[in-house]
């Protein structure tokens, strides 16, 4: 079982444990809702916009360790970002999970590397991309249910 | 429970080839029975010798091989009708499993029956597969659903059962055994209460199959649906048992070939039971297997590997409650067969993907019983099941594996 520590790294065990920005949001500028039918997973996430760049981003709901601690780290990294730049960032995040060529240098995942150990258990992929997803569809201010199938 | 004493798991186990496999270098510790059994050689090599020297089309063809193919087709059928104590072979239909023998019943049986304001009777216990299909012939008809609630152990109200049965309800469906909760159902008397006012009742026994020994005529069910796949059988072939008498008053589910007796462009005259519920080549070998899965069963004794199955039932149920922060779903007095669980700090699915670390494989999610979960306000649990082969040196391997999660996550 130590093996199990590739997947589980303490700092996604620590944003599992404590997530950060877990909140709702009452007047976002954006929100979706995210649900992973086959497990279960409910993520919101809320998304504040100022100048078209991520002013607060939170989230609330519930779902495993994996997917409770990429919605976290997420929100960590997005703050500050551009919309193109959170953008981006998402497409490398997703490439780096589901795409056996590396993913491109030119938008470092920084501290979201940890999550990638999540590529080798091919059906967990979907709870470390469901609020990725949801993020992605509250940017596009879609209303409604977005699914990771 | 002497029959537990003289119950040979070591030599049954020798007969699973599956279960000498290692997962990530750990013995394999198969606890997902529920989803589906394991096969014993017995079986494997009755599908391979079909196969390989028996196989053709059935019914139909003169030559040696169809003949020889549909005696073992029918034999199968008498295996089947043997192991449920049906009255008569045609009782017997073949199906792809009990998903189909429920939509079977529920488009044949009761679309024709049901007029606005009827009532279908469930249980808030039910897999999908007995919510479904009633919803879409209540849709169709114009009937409405109506559902039992369970009570915090998860057993069904049985006053409400009374309750919400009267003059509207025309058919109750109930599983016997719960594929979340373990629950095994008092089907006797729901079929008493439900016969006292003209009620028909089809049991879902899926998950009772391997566990519970069967007499459809003494507990009088209208309709009994199981699947092969849960009775250590192929999967792609299951059972629909139902009364001589409601079967042939029944319209074909599907026509085709096989189901008839003459087609003219004038009109179609169909083929007798069990055949009119048949249409298409049906799942040959996969009911050639389930034959040799209930030989198989018969031959251990379905009384032995039930009582075999309750010692490993207590036996888990004790050990997991010994464990701080693990949480049981489903405290039901009668229980066959699983133990579904939840731990306060991990999600089922990390327990799911741990436990697999450690060889031991477990069902993670809402078991196609997703009321079941809101009803205990869980978004998912952890199921252990069992099956008969199984050892309480893998339950210990389970607890162990459990407290290492809990360890890692805490």
């Amino acid at each position: 079982m130590e093996n199990m520590r590739d997947l589980y790294q303490e700092v996604i065990l620590d944003h599992n444990k404590n997530p950060r920005n877990f909140r709702k949001m009452e007047t976002p500028d954006g929100f979706a809702h995210g649900n992973n039918p086959l497990c279960g997973d409910q993520i919101d996430v809320y998304l504040n916009l100022k100048d078209g760049v991520v002013d607060d981003i939170s989230f609330d709901g519930h779902g495993c360790a994996i997917c409770t601690a990429s919605a976290s780290m997420m929100t960590l990294a997005l703050k500050g970002k551009t919309e193109a730049e959170a953008h981006a960032l998402f497409e490398s995040f997703h490439h780096a999970l589901t795409e056996d060529a590396p993913y491109p240098d030119d938008v470092p995942l920084g501290k979201l590397k940890v999550l990638t150990g999540v590529k080798e258990y091919p059906v967990r992929v979907k709870c470390a991309t469901l609020a990725w997803h949801t993020f992605d569809a509250a940017l596009k201010k879609l209303q409604g249910e977005i699914s990771t199938e | 429970m002497n029959n537990t004493a003289q119950y040979d798991v070591v030599s049954i186990r020798n007969d699973f080839p599956i279960l000498g496999k290692k997962i990530h270098g750990k013995p394999l510790v198969y606890l997902d029975n529920a989803a589906s059994s394991q096969h014993p050689v017995q079986v494997i090599n009755a599908v391979k010798e079909f196969y390989e020297s028996g196989y053709s089309n059935i019914h139909r063809g003169v030559h040696q091989l169809s003949q020889d193919a549909t005696r073992a087709y029918e034999n199968a059928r008498a295996s089947v009708r043997g192991f449920i104590k049906a009255d008569c072979v045609h009782e017997v239909v073949f199906t792809s499993g009990t998903t189909e023998s429920i939509n079977l019943v529920a488009q044949s049986y009761a679309r024709p029956l049901l007029k606005i304001g009827d009532e279908i009777l469930i249980t808030h216990m039910e897999h999908h597969s007995n919510i479904v299909p009633w919803q879409i012939v209540c849709e169709q008809t114009g009937a409405v659903l109506k559902v039992v609630p369970i009570s915090d152990a998860g057993e069904l109200e049985m006053d409400r059962f009374a309750e919400l049965m009267n003059e509207r309800t025309k058919l109750v469906s109930v599983v016997h055994v719960s594929n979340a909760l373990g629950t095994v159902n008092p089907v006797k008397k729901i079929v008493n209460m439900a016969h006292a006012q003209g009620i028909p009742v089809l049991v879902d026994g899926a998950q009772a199959i391997p566990h519970i020994p069967l007499d459809v005529q003494e507990l009088d069910c209208d309709f009994y649906a199981f699947s092969g796949h849960k009775i250590y059988g192929p999967t792609g072939i299951g059972v629909l048992y139902g009364k001589e008498k409601l079967l042939n008053a029944m319209p074909p589910y599907q026509g085709g070939g096989d189901m008839i007796l003459s087609v003219s462009f004038e009109g179609t005259t169909y083929n007798a039971l069990p055949y009119k519920f048949e249409a298409g080549t049906p799942n040959i070998a996969g009911a050639i297997g389930l034959g040799a899965a209930i030989e198989y069963v018969q031959k251990i004794g379905l009384g032995a590997i039930a009582a075999h199955e309750h010692g490993l039932l207590e036996y888990a149920t004790s050990e997991l409650k010994r464990i701080d922060g693990l949480r049981i779903i489903g405290e039901a007095e009668q229980k066959a067969g699983l133990v579904s669980f939840v731990l306060d700090c991990v999600h089922p699915h990390d327990i799911g993907t741990m436990l697999d670390a450690e060889g031991v494989a477990i069902r993670t999610g809402h078991h196609c019983a997703q009321p079941v979960m809101e009803r205990f306000k869980v978004p998912a649990t952890a199921r252990a099941s069992f099956g008969m082969y199984n050892t309480f040196g893998e339950i210990d391997v389970l607890s162990e594996a459990i407290r290492k999660t809990i360890g890692m996550f805490s």
